[in-house]
């Protein structure tokens, strides 16, 4: 089976409501390293995912995987995770049924990711009614369930506190680990290098830079990273 | 008049058969009207909160406006259909309990699918992305969506049957208030009033009015239970 990766965005621009959101952007993600995507609010970061993850079409370029695999080979997890009325294990069970995952499997599967992310207790457990940083440990079992090539994760833990930022961050090694490329973008830079290979700094909907995370925060070489590097430190 | 309330609860209370078959044939009618239209109406208001269409506000606009239909209009229209002239008189349907089921199905389809058509399209800013991001899709997301939020369309189904049990206009042409036949208590209340029998129609009053009340209660106290249970 060849692997989706690498994906491979040409000349893609993306303009909504008269505003050119991203532009000319052309990159290329390959398998393995973590990838953190950067840049200030209005930078782009979040568009660029749903681009490459496919909720949003370009309006020019070409966003192309290596290979048109099943749906279940990519996931993202959002800022704030949807939950459906129903236990925490339905929850990840939907997911698996959607992407076409057969019966038997699916409870399997959803048990077994439930266990990754710590969530066995609360496997029964209404989803709504579960705390934010469980809700967002449950979204990423959600995603760890299809085993996924690569995952999109937008800001996920913008609205935790530190503790479930900590747990969050766990289970994103975990995730790492098991072989599925990272693909996040965050406001903490101190989560970027805790997480991250290498970095995509977004300014204006374009690459200002792109750079492994070791020689991006001593030298960022565009000006607009070093700014932001250099405002956003006090508080990373 | 409070004369009239007192003998009135009276005949309530002591349980005249007669009476009863009257408010037991409204509640069958009215009920299975409000549960055909339900089966119909929240899927075909998902579908439309859901689908991307030429059209669709138009189709909004009318099934909104629909919301409005004069009882004695649909009536008057089913009456057409089902007399023995019309398309459908071979069925002799006309002046039965079925006729009525019809003509409130069709009075109150449009209030249960305009009300889940707004629910669904509410709920789907919430989850669109969400389910796009899980590979789900139109049909399927309206009913994952309709599921979700169900509780919640019991409101929607809650006003069908409101208009249901208080028209008297359509099932007065369709049903023909037939004395054990097709009788029901807002065209026995119409026929006694104008008959002076004050009494009974003012008990039969109060039982619809207690009947729409038990019911709304027990609906709200299960929407209550289901968002404590699920959040």
């Amino acid at each position: 089976m060849n692997g989706i990766l690498p994906l491979r965005l040409e000349d893609v621009s993306f303009a909504a409501g008269g505003r050119t959101l991203i532009e000319q952007l052309s990159l290329t993600l390959e398998a393995g390293a973590s990838t953190i995507i950067l840049g200030a609010n209005g930078a782009g970061k979040s568009v660029l995912m749903r681009l490459m993850h496919g909720l949003l079409a370009p309006s020019t370029g070409r966003v192309a995987w290596n290979a048109q695999g099943p749906r279940r080979r990519q996931a993202m997890v959002f800022q704030r995770p949807v939950m459906l009325r129903r236990s925490a294990l339905a929850n990840v069970v939907y997911g698996l049924a959607a992407a076409g995952v057969t019966g038997v499997e699916r409870e399997r599967l959803a048990r077994e990711a439930l266990a990754e992310v710590g969530l066995s207790h609360v496997a029964q457990r209404p989803a709504r009614i579960l705390s934010g940083g469980e809700q967002q440990r449950l979204a990423l079992a959600r995603a760890w369930a299809l085993h996924p090539e690569v995952v999109f994760l937008d800001e996920p833990t913008a609205n935790l506190d530190p503790g479930a930022t900590r747990e969050i961050e766990t289970i994103i090694k975990a995730f790492d680990a098991s072989g599925t490329k990272i693909v996040m973008s965050t406001h903490s830079l101190g989560q970027a290098r805790r997480l991250g290979d290498e970095v995509i700094f977004l300014h204006q909907g374009r690459v200002a830079e792109r750079a492994p995370i070791e020689r991006f925060f001593p030298q960022p070489a565009s000006p607009e990273a070093a700014a932001f590097v250099k405002g956003e430190l006090p508080w990373a | 008049m409070l004369d009239a309330i007192v003998s009135g609860l009276g005949l309530v209370a002591t349980l005249d058969l007669r009476l009863w078959e009257i408010v037991g044939l409204s509640l069958a009618v009215s009920l299975s009207a409000v549960a055909l239209a339900t089966l119909l109406g929240l899927p075909l208001g998902a579908a439309i909160a859901v689908g991307r269409f030429p059209g669709r506000q138009a189709v909004i606009v009318v099934l909104n406006a629909l919301m409005g239909l004069p009882p004695v209009v649909v009536g008057l229209f089913i009456y057409l259909l089902l007399s023995r002239a019309g398309p459908l008189g071979e069925l002799g349907l006309l002046f039965t309990p079925q006729a009525m089921v019809v003509a409130q199905t069709v009075l109150v389809l449009p209030i249960i699918a305009a009300l889940a058509r707004q629910a669904v399209e509410d709920a789907w800013r919430e989850y669109e992305e969400q389910l796009r991001s899980l590979g789900v899709d139109g049909l399927r997301g309206a009913l994952t969506v309709l599921w979700d939020i169900r509780f919640s369309l019991l409101t929607a189904v809650l006003a069908g049957l409101g208009r249901a049990s208080a028209e008297v206009g359509a099932v007065m042409i369709v049903g023909g208030n037939i004395d054990g036949v097709t009788r029901v208590m807002t065209t026995t209340i119409a026929l006694e009033t104008s008959k002076g029998d004050l009494p009974l129609a003012l008990g039969l009053g109060v039982v619809l009015i207690a009947i729409v009340l038990v019911l709304n209660a027990a609906a709200h106290l299960i929407k209550e239970a289901a968002q404590r249970r699920y959040g």
